[in-house]
């Protein structure tokens, strides 16, 4: 009874997301998805910014701040979306 | 079998729907100062390992493919298995289904654990390669940032197992589920950042 509560909770949704997110990013990162330089290039972005967003999920279901206080969450979420704007834009300088 | 009841309800609850009330700080104030400041240090290291990169990206590309991106991917889905169980745990501590509590908490440190040995066994790997810190920048940026990691790792794994004392201890005490809750928060700021690790070591440069 108890764990099947926990697992329709939305977490499990969530953690089910983050498992086939973390799938997809294997196989785009692995040099599987996209052929040539700028495929490449274009797959490795896809992949740093879907990691951005899992970790944004982490944060707001599993840290449980979707129920912080606005300025906490604001703290991490503009974090995740600063690091990642710059994480990329150095990927794609180098 | 009886529903656990989360203290404060009269009536029992679905485990799954344990929600913490809005505006509710996760653990406490202090924690936070200290995950955000771990996050502006990991941003900053992975800025400096991409800056790095710059100088040299054929030696970044070469280096990168010594490493085993499998090892990394299946530490990556240890961690996340892991941080699940530490969610359950946390809402069974709501909802009073203590032992419950304490057996994902166990669960999540035995994965912790997992991750090291994986991870001992990956630096082994690398060692009798002859790639140690010393071999070029890409593997001293390797092993400072999934060293400091897993220092993060070993510490995080320190704080699940008093958690899981906590849950399992006779006499419950008020705070309790801050404890828990500090925990944690630790344990899922040591998932997400293998999160980011992962791609941008293992598969980025």
């Amino acid at each position: 009874m108890t764990a099947a509560g926990l697992l329709r909770s939305r977490p499990s949704i969530v953690w089910a997301a983050l498992f086939l997110a973390s799938l997809l990013s294997f196989w785009l990162g692995t040099d599987h998805g996209f052929s040539g330089e700028d495929g490449r290039r274009l797959g490795t972005s896809i992949v740093l910014g879907v990691a951005f967003l899992k970790v944004r999920w982490i944060g707001l279901d599993f840290m449980e701040l979707r129920h912080a206080p606005l300025p906490l969450r604001l703290t991490f979420e503009l974090w995740c979306a600063g690091v990642a704007c710059a994480v990329i834009a150095l990927y794609l300088a180098g | 079998m009886r529903e656990p009841t989360f203290t404060g309800y009269r009536r029992p609850v679905d485990v799954g729907r344990t929600e913490p009330a809005r505006g509710h700080v996760p653990g406490e104030s202090g924690l936070w100062a200290l995950v955000l400041g771990d996050m502006v240090a990991f941003g900053a290291l992975f800025g400096v390992f991409l800056l790095a990169r710059q100088d040299d990206p054929a030696a970044f590309a070469i280096s990168r493919d010594e490493l085993n991106q499998t090892i990394g991917a299946v530490n990556l889905l240890v961690l996340l298995v892991s941080s699940l169980l530490v969610v359950f745990g946390v809402r069974c501590m709501r909802a009073d289904a203590r032992q419950a509590a304490a057996r994902y908490f166990g669960g999540a440190v035995a994965a912790g654990v997992l991750f090291l040995v994986i991870k001992s066994l990956e630096y082994a790997q690398k060692i009798d390669a002859g790639l140690d810190p010393g071999t070029n920048d890409f593997f001293m940026y390797y092993y400072a940032t999934t060293g400091l990691h897993a220092a993060h790792v070993a510490l995080g794994i320190a704080g699940l197992l008093i958690v899981r004392a906590v849950a399992k201890r006779p006499e419950p005490k008020p705070g309790d589920q801050r404890l828990v809750e500090i925990g944690a928060t630790f344990w899922h700021m040591v998932d997400f950042l293998w999160v980011l690790i992962f791609p941008l070591v293992y598969l980025a440069s």
